[in-house]
């Protein structure tokens, strides 16, 4: 995994709370077998009509949308499943953080081991970024991971809370599997002291 | 003295494997459930870094989101599911992982048949690439969803890299009323706390109305938990527990049962044990609930209007609600009792087991469904299909005129071919009333068995106190 650096991009936003990951990728889609191609089924049926045309009033068919990296959503986002295609087809569109009062755990877990980095800003920060973005449809801001601070177009600085293993293992590019793996003596360990309670290869 | 501990982190303390200060507690699985959808990356994952599955005897495969609930003799004409489903079982094969597959006479819905073959167990971790996973902590295992990424690591290291989660009691008291379910007692909880309510937490639910509870009644409860943003719910396990696990394939036998129970006992939480959340119901009061807008914390008793989003303060809330009443196409203020119905869904990992569709037969019997209402009964296991059929239930949803299929998600999730048409209204005993969920455009009421069928025979949304 590439390290996370520091960045600069437009605000999407799509202020709606509680936004669910069926509505993030619907499930028909999922039945791929491979992670690639998911960037055009992101939020698909928000995005496109019955016959598959690009609805114009939807955030992501504009041309703000384009190129930027930073989705700002409502509450609680990416609740629901706990497909990984969510953060996959989010990651494959450009977006590199989202930025939201809260979100779901899995699509949590999930975003943070995609280099999608999931922000909880204040309700009072929210706010004023939806402000912002009333006012300048370009407003920006700088995500910088390492100061844990989200620094907004007119040099205010907001902070952001993040597990300090997930921040170390983005910004140093740690595969997380392969940390696992170091651990196969204490897993041996494990094993040995604590027999399985079920065998699912047993006859039964 | 030991500091008095809840049943969450008894289950936590006896997994961790590892924990270095600043990091995830490593923590081990015991049982790794796998389906079609959410499994074919990780196994390209494996194969890419040549790693092998650490522990196939703690894994077990199902085939059940992509696959047809038509008759098992037909062949799977969505290519790409087929394709789905036959790289799950070839999977299985390369990896050594048992397999219930597609024409398995075991076949289900993974946290349908994990329960039925006495898999779960107290006391256990239990993880599938599954939300729903959460349905395992009825028989007081900690159990929950996991991602991909997640899936590979446990099917190379049989560990996951976690953080201990807040714990939350939920105590529920009180006699349920005639036509009021488990169903409810969860769709309740959700519609008071709202769907991120439980986030970072694991739910245990006590009091003496879930004592009372069925396994198959608590499995429901438990099921939804992340319907309120839990990832786990736990009940501690007791003397109905034990009298569903015994017996089952893969429980313990003989010397090894009574050793079980001697730990299994050991479970419940302690007595002063403190949590970081509270909560507290009265079963007494709840009415049959039924969900009108596109979350499942947007739910009411079945006799209440549809909420207005004037009441609503917050902007980005109220707009969320306004939304949501749009794609319903419902109006605030008015009830929801008597609302057309175009299709009736009984199934899903919620719903499906045999307590579920006997209380959908009590309904449908003698009784036929309404004129231009599809109805589709889906049971959770072809274990289920067949100890449904020798107690005559299919009998009993045909002759009415419903559809009597074959086990798997169906329309819950709509990725097999069993989905709305663009504007119908469902009322639909699985979890999820997301837009779209049951088909693109596609209308879900969320309820009880005993609600849906109601509803079937009624063709609207219909007080099933009614027709008790």
């Amino acid at each position: 995994m590439s390290r996370f650096e520091r960045f600069t991009s437009r605000l999407v936003p799509l202020l709606v709370d509680n936004i669910d990951t069926d509505q993030i990728i619907p499930a028909r889609f999922l039945k791929t077998i491979t992670k690639e191609g998911l960037d055009r089924q992101l939020f698909y049926d928000w995005r496109y009509d019955a016959e598959g045309n690009p609805r114009p009033d939807f955030i992501l068919n504009q041309p703000r949308a384009q190129g930027a990296a930073v989705l700002l959503a409502g509450d609680n986002f990416g609740c629901g499943s706990s497909r990984e295609h969510a953060p996959w087809a989010l990651t494959q569109f450009g977006f590199r953080a989202v930025i939201s009062t809260s979100f779901a755990d899995i699509f949590r877990q999930n975003a943070l081991k995609n280099a999608l980095l999931p922000i909880v800003v204040s309700p009072e920060i929210h706010a004023a970024l939806r402000e912002a973005l009333e006012r300048d449809p370009d407003y920006t801001v700088t995500v910088d991971l390492a100061a844990q601070k989200l620094i907004l177009a007119d040099g205010a600085e907001a902070e952001f809370p993040i597990d300090p293993f997930a921040k170390y293992c983005l910004l140093e590019g740690v595969d997380e599997l392969g940390y696992i793996l170091q651990h196969e003596e204490a897993i041996q360990t494990f094993e040995r002291e604590h027999p399985s309670p079920v065998n699912t290869l047993a006859p039964t | 003295m030991t500091k008095p501990r809840t049943l969450i982190e008894k289950v936590w303390d006896a997994h961790v494997v590892a924990e270095r200060p600043g990091a995830p507690a490593l923590l081990y699985i015991d049982l790794h459930l796998v389906h079609e959808v959410t499994s074919p990356q990780a196994f390209a994952g494996l194969r890419a870094r040549g790693l092998r599955v650490r522990r196939p005897d703690l894994t077990l495969a199902t085939t059940d989101h992509s696959t047809p609930t038509t008759p098992r003799s037909l062949p799977i004409v969505d290519d790409v599911a087929r394709r789905q489903v036959e790289q799950l079982e070839a999977n299985a094969r390369e990896f050594g992982i048992p397999c219930f597959g597609f024409r398995s006479d075991r076949q289900g819905i993974v946290h349908v048949i994990g329960p039925e073959n006495g898999l779960t167990q107290p006391g256990m971790t239990v993880v599938c690439g599954d939300s729903h996973t959460a349905t395992h902590g009825a028989f007081g295992a900690l159990a929950f969803g996991i991602g991909t990424s997640q899936v590979e690591h446990v099917l190379a290291t049989q560990c996951l890299l976690e953080r201990r989660s807040k714990t939350f009691k939920v105590q529920v008291d009180g006699v349920l009323r005639p036509g009021v379910t488990a169903k409810d007692i969860i769709l309740a909880l959700i519609a008071r706390i709202g769907v991120g309510g439980g986030t970072g937490c694991v739910f245990e639910y006590c009091g003496s109305t879930i004592r009372a509870l069925s396994m198959e009644e608590r499995m429901t409860i438990c099921n939804m938990s992340i319907e309120g943003g839990a990832r786990a719910g736990m009940i501690a396990p007791d003397e109905t527990t034990y009298d569903y696990l015994y017996g089952r394939p893969f429980a313990p036998k003989g010397a090894a049962w009574e050793a079980a129970l001697e730990r299994w006992r050991k479970l419940p939480t302690d007595e002063g044990a403190v949590y970081d959340k509270e909560i507290w119901i009265d079963a007494s009061t709840l009415e049959p609930m039924i969900t009108f807008g596109t979350n499942p914390g947007m739910g009411i008793p079945i006799t209440a209007p549809v909420p207005d989003p004037m009441s609503v303060t917050d902007p980005v809330e109220r707009e969320t609600l306004v939304k949501a009443l749009r794609y319903m196409d419902l109006e605030p203020g008015k009830p929801l009792l008597g609302h057309r119905v175009d299709v009736v869904f009984i199934g899903s990992c919620t719903n499906s087991r045999m307590s579920d569709l006997r209380a959908a037969a009590r309904i449908f019997k003698g009784r036929k469904v309404a004129d231009g209402v599809r109805v589709l009964v889906v049971p959770g296991s072809q274990p289920i299909k067949r100890q449904a059929e020798a107690e005559g239930l299919d009998r009993i949803f045909r002759e009415a005129g419903a559809e009597w299929r074959e086990a798997g998600c169906s329309m819950c999730i709509a990725m097999n071919g069993d989905e709305l048409r663009p504007g119908e209204y469902s009322v639909s005993t699985s979890n999820r009333n997301f837009e779209g969920r049951q088909g693109k455009g596609g209308r879900t009421l969320l309820a009880s068995p005993l609600t849906a069928a109601a509803a079937a025979v009624t063709g609207r949304v219909t007080d099933v106190r009614t027709l008790l």
